[in-house]
């Protein structure tokens, strides 16, 4: 827990020299309130350059969890690291790492400039050089010529943008990202999430940004690591839990999809509904055991078809609700034994109250114990 | 529908238009009028006199070193207590505003039986270190800055705690994850987010301090200041010169208000309440000992003043001479009080003339709540002095005469009543109207949508959402009016005098047990007041 007397001096943290080696880790990190523990045993490792996401929803620790790599919390156990130093009890004012707060917290009294040169002011550089660099940083997130304006006169993009330009002007060690858009509308949301993704990659340093839409998670991360009640679930590349969730809660909350009760068979995995069985093939994350005493298999909207009328081998149920949503149909589909689940499909064909049948498609689809 | 409406209530505010203009703008223009009878003979008699420029300079040197005061005990005060865990901070908390329950004359007095000559803190100091001679005496500048630091640094407190405790944690980690140091986020992020609180703080002690008179009468010593001078004028009759005097001083409050105005002017962002942070636990054996002592010796401080006033009030009067404590203690002094009518009477007085000034201001401004046009007519009693305003109506309600809209009430039981409700607009005034802003506007407009006339919306949506600033400033307005001194030494008759020209009296009667049981009496009357005020709020509720 104790930091070595000589690791905050050799550190160079407060230089602010910038340099990308070095990964960001958080290991075995607990953080306690009181009684509730925020943050449960929590580790992960940030390579220079990735971009992982903690993803939960709220009061899952991820909040806590981004606290304690910024140096705002000190954890109650565990380390963080940076290129393999320990960090655990340095300020976050010698960190020298670039956040970005939910709100932004920019400084109101400020104009643009002095608010993106004041990590500058702090280290000291002279007022002319900090200057050039907050205008070539502004410029960088595509406010050339804001410099003069105050913060009130600025929209929630622009905010979000100049708070950005802040944390990576100062070359920062690791950017810190906190729900950096949940504060922004839809539509400018997703024009920023790849402005974002562009613009993390370029620092080349590690990111940690917290969000809970798992969309802005899929569309900016490289890996995501999912919490909840301040325990790590699984931290691995979108694909990985998508397709791969590690139990139920991941699958349940990683994408849309039914999760129905399955007999493992070790390759397959066997589905009964309305007396229909059904043999499925199944994935299961690496290094999980070849086979499950009690299983559920994860039916996702875009591994289902259906069809009108009574098919042979489907399952059958009837249309509660018909959803279109661009290029495909959302059914609902109350099947027998009140399993329900969600289909998409290119076909318009199917309207409510209709009798359907379902029948998975080749998958393989995921497979997760009880 | 609008315009009709406004009608309305232009036709309901207008006698209280009439009534402010005749009580509050009516005396000033008077006194300004005064002031120049002679030509300018009494400016020039002003502007002349070494006494009086030098009554000038030194109640704007005391105003800006009570500043200055304030801001030393008031800000690191609330970074203390706002900030930091440590054993001993609620009672800290508890005690820190303190000060201002006690009505002025009665701090005054309270730190003349301390730190006077004869003060039991001056005695216990000289006897320790065996002096001659007292080690201070609480006479000039120092020693009203002293007092005025004492009852008003808890405006600078309670803005400052108010600021913090609005203030936007997160800036203060954007600035340290930025890599600014504890030094440079106060310089840089902490205190100028706080400067509008600070500095709204400071004008609320410069005006105090301007306009006091209770510290530099007492323990002036041969002192003047622009507020005692007037005082002095008027007595001696020279009411050309007094009008100039109270023109003067008038002006300078004006003009500090003015300033800070100016000042603040190039504010365009507000604190954000996104709730403050948790207060930082002092870890540190020493630091927590250290910070433990500390508020121990100001909780001391703080509490002293009201003890010593009740410890007082039962010695026995003309018993307390020489010794470090009063040596003889007796019921006697309140005994007398409740027995003998004439010592009984100053009590009736001020609660029956606070009442009226107080029920006279909630009729008022229960009829325009909801109006900000008369804003400057509200604003105007409290940024002039309260001396300014008593030789107004010195110099206005002193006759008999109807083309002139001049009633005589100097002299009679009325004149203190109508100088306390004017004293009191603004409390009431600002009470009423931060509870209507604190309505949301869309009701008036949903009411008068559902087809409720002027009338009804103003009796069944604006009234009920201002109640709760009637309470509160009504409140406001009693406790300031019972033991309300400043206008009355101006003003008084003897049949009306009230607590605080009895307390002078007994005081000057060296009756040191008399007058401090007559400050007790009025500190329990404020308390009472305060009770009786949360209760009903809690019925209305």
């Amino acid at each position: 827990m104790t930091t070595a007397p000589g690791a905050r001096d050799d550190s160079g943290i407060s230089e602010g020299k910038g340099g990308s080696e070095g990964a960001l880790a958080l290991n075995g990190v607990t953080r306690r309130f009181g009684d509730f523990t925020a943050v449960d045993n929590v580790s992960f490792e940030i390579g220079p350059g990735e971009l992982l996401a903690l993803v939960g929803a709220s009061g899952s620790g991820k909040t806590t969890t981004l606290r304690i790599a910024a140096g705002y919390e000190i954890p109650d156990a565990g380390t963080v690291t940076l290129g393999g130093k320990d960090i655990t009890r340095i300020p976050p004012e010698r960190r020298g790492f670039g956040m970005v707060f939910q709100h932004y917290a920019l400084f109101p009294h400020m104009p643009v400039e002095q608010n993106v040169a004041f990590g500058l002011e702090a280290r000291g550089v002279n007022k002319v050089d900090r200057l050039v660099k907050a205008r070539a940083a502004l410029a960088s997130v595509g406010l050339e010529g804001a410099g003069s304006r105050a913060i009130q006169s600025l929209s929630g993009g622009e905010q979000q943008r100049v708070a950005l330009a802040r944390a990576m002007v100062i070359e920062p060690k690791a950017l810190l990202l906190d729900e950096p858009l949940s504060n922004l509308d839809p539509t400018l949301r997703q024009a920023t999430r790849n402005d974002l993704r562009a613009m993390l990659r370029r620092v080349g340093v590690p990111a940690l940004f917290v969000t809970h839409d798992q969309e802005d998670a899929f569309a900016i991360a490289d890996r995501i690591a999912l919490l909840k009640r301040g325990k790590l679930l699984q931290c691995g590349t979108p694909e990985e839990l998508y397709h791969a969730p590690v139990s139920r809660e991941v699958a349940a909350f990683i994408g849309r999809g039914s999760i129905i009760p399955a007999e493992d068979k070790g390759n397959v995995a066997a589905v009964t509904i309305g007396g229909v069985k059904r043999d499925l093939n199944v994935t299961r994350p690496k290094g999980a055991s070849a086979k499950y005493d009690k299983a559920f298999v994860v039916m996702r909207p875009d591994a289902l078809e259906i069809a009108r009328g009574a098919g042979v081998l489907a399952w059958r149920g009837r249309v509660t609700n018909r959803r279109f949503a661009g290029g495909v149909v959302v059914y609902r589909v109350e099947l027998s034994d009140g399993v329900v689940v969600d289909v998409e499909s290119n076909s318009a064909d199917a309207h409510e109250d209709d009798n359907v049948s379902v029948s998975p498609l080749k998958g393989p689809h995921p497979l997760v114990p009880a | 529908m609008r315009s009709s409406a406004s009608r309305q209530s232009w036709i309901i505010a207008l006698p209280v238009i009439a009534l402010l203009i005749w009580t509050v703008i009516y005396p000033n223009a008077a006194v300004i009028a005064g002031s120049f009878e002679d030509g300018l003979g009494h400016w020039r008699e002003f502007l002349n006199s070494p006494a009086d420029l030098e009554a000038l300079r030194t109640s704007l040197v005391i105003s800006v070193a009570s500043v200055f005061a304030s801001l030393a005990i008031g800000v690191p005060l609330a970074f203390l207590l706002g900030r930091f865990e440590f054993p001993g901070r609620r009672l800290l908390r508890a005690v820190a505003t303190l000060p201002a329950a006690l009505p002025p004359l009665v701090g005054v007095i309270a730190f003349l039986f301390l730190y006077g000559e004869s003060g039991v803190v001056t005695r216990a100091i000289q006897r320790a270190l065996g002096m001659a001679e007292a080690p201070w005496q609480l006479k000039g500048v120092s020693a009203i800055v002293f007092v005025h630091a004492y009852t008003m640094y808890v405006y600078v407190f309670l803005f400052v705690s108010a600021g913090l405790e609005r203030f936007d944690a997160t800036l203060d980690e954007a600035a340290s994850g930025l890599g600014a140091s504890t030094w440079r986020r106060l310089r840089r992020v902490t205190l100028p987010l706080l400067m509008p609180a600070v500095a709204g703080s400071m004008l609320l002690v410069f005006m105090n301090a301007l306009g006091s008179f209770s510290a530099p009468y007492v323990f002036g010593g041969g002192l003047r200041v622009l507020s005692t001078q007037i005082l002095a004028s008027k007595t001696n009759g020279a009411m050309g010169l007094a009008y100039v005097e109270t023109t003067v001083l008038a002006l300078s409050a004006i003009a500090g208000l003015l300033l800070f105005r100016w000042l603040d002017r190039k504010r365009k962002y507000t604190l954000a309440s996104k709730g403050g942070r948790a207060r930082r636990v002092i870890r540190s054996r020493r630091v927590q000992l250290l910070m433990t002592g500390l508020s121990a010796i100001i909780v001391v401080m703080l509490v002293l003043p009201h003890l010593m006033v009740v410890l007082v009030s039962f010695a026995r009067d003309g018993s307390w001479t020489t010794q470090v404590l009063p040596p003889e203690y007796t019921l006697e002094n309140y005994r007398r009080l409740f027995s003998e009518s004439e010592l009984w009477r100053p009590i009736t007085n001020s609660v029956s003339m606070a009442l009226i000034a107080t029920a006279a201001n909630l009729i008022v401004f229960r009829r325009f709540a909801g109006r900000r046009f008369l804003e400057l007519l509200v604003a105007l009693p409290w940024a002039i002095p309260a001396t300014a305003i008593a030789l107004g109506l010195a110099a206005t309600f002193n006759q008999n005469d109807f083309a002139t809209a001049r009633v005589l009430l100097v002299g009679t039981f009325w004149i203190l009543p109508v100088a306390y409700f004017i004293r009191d607009i603004p409390l009431v005034a600002s009470a009423v109207e931060s509870s209507l802003r604190q309505m949301d506007s869309s009701l008036e407009d949903a009411a008068r949508g559902l087809g409720a006339s002027w009338l009804m919306t103003m009796r069944r949506v604006i009234l009920p959402a201002a109640r709760p600033g009637l309470v509160a400033g009504g409140l406001l307005a009693a406790v300031t009016a019972v033991g309300e001194f400043v206008a009355s030494v101006v003003l008084y008759t003897h049949s009306n005098r009230p607590i605080s020209m009895e307390i002078l009296a007994q005081l000057r009667a060296l009756a040191f047990g008399t007058a401090a049981a007559y400050s007790v009496l009025l500190i329990l009357l404020v308390l009472l007041m305060t009770l009786a005020a949360r209760s009903f709020e809690e019925r209305l509720a």
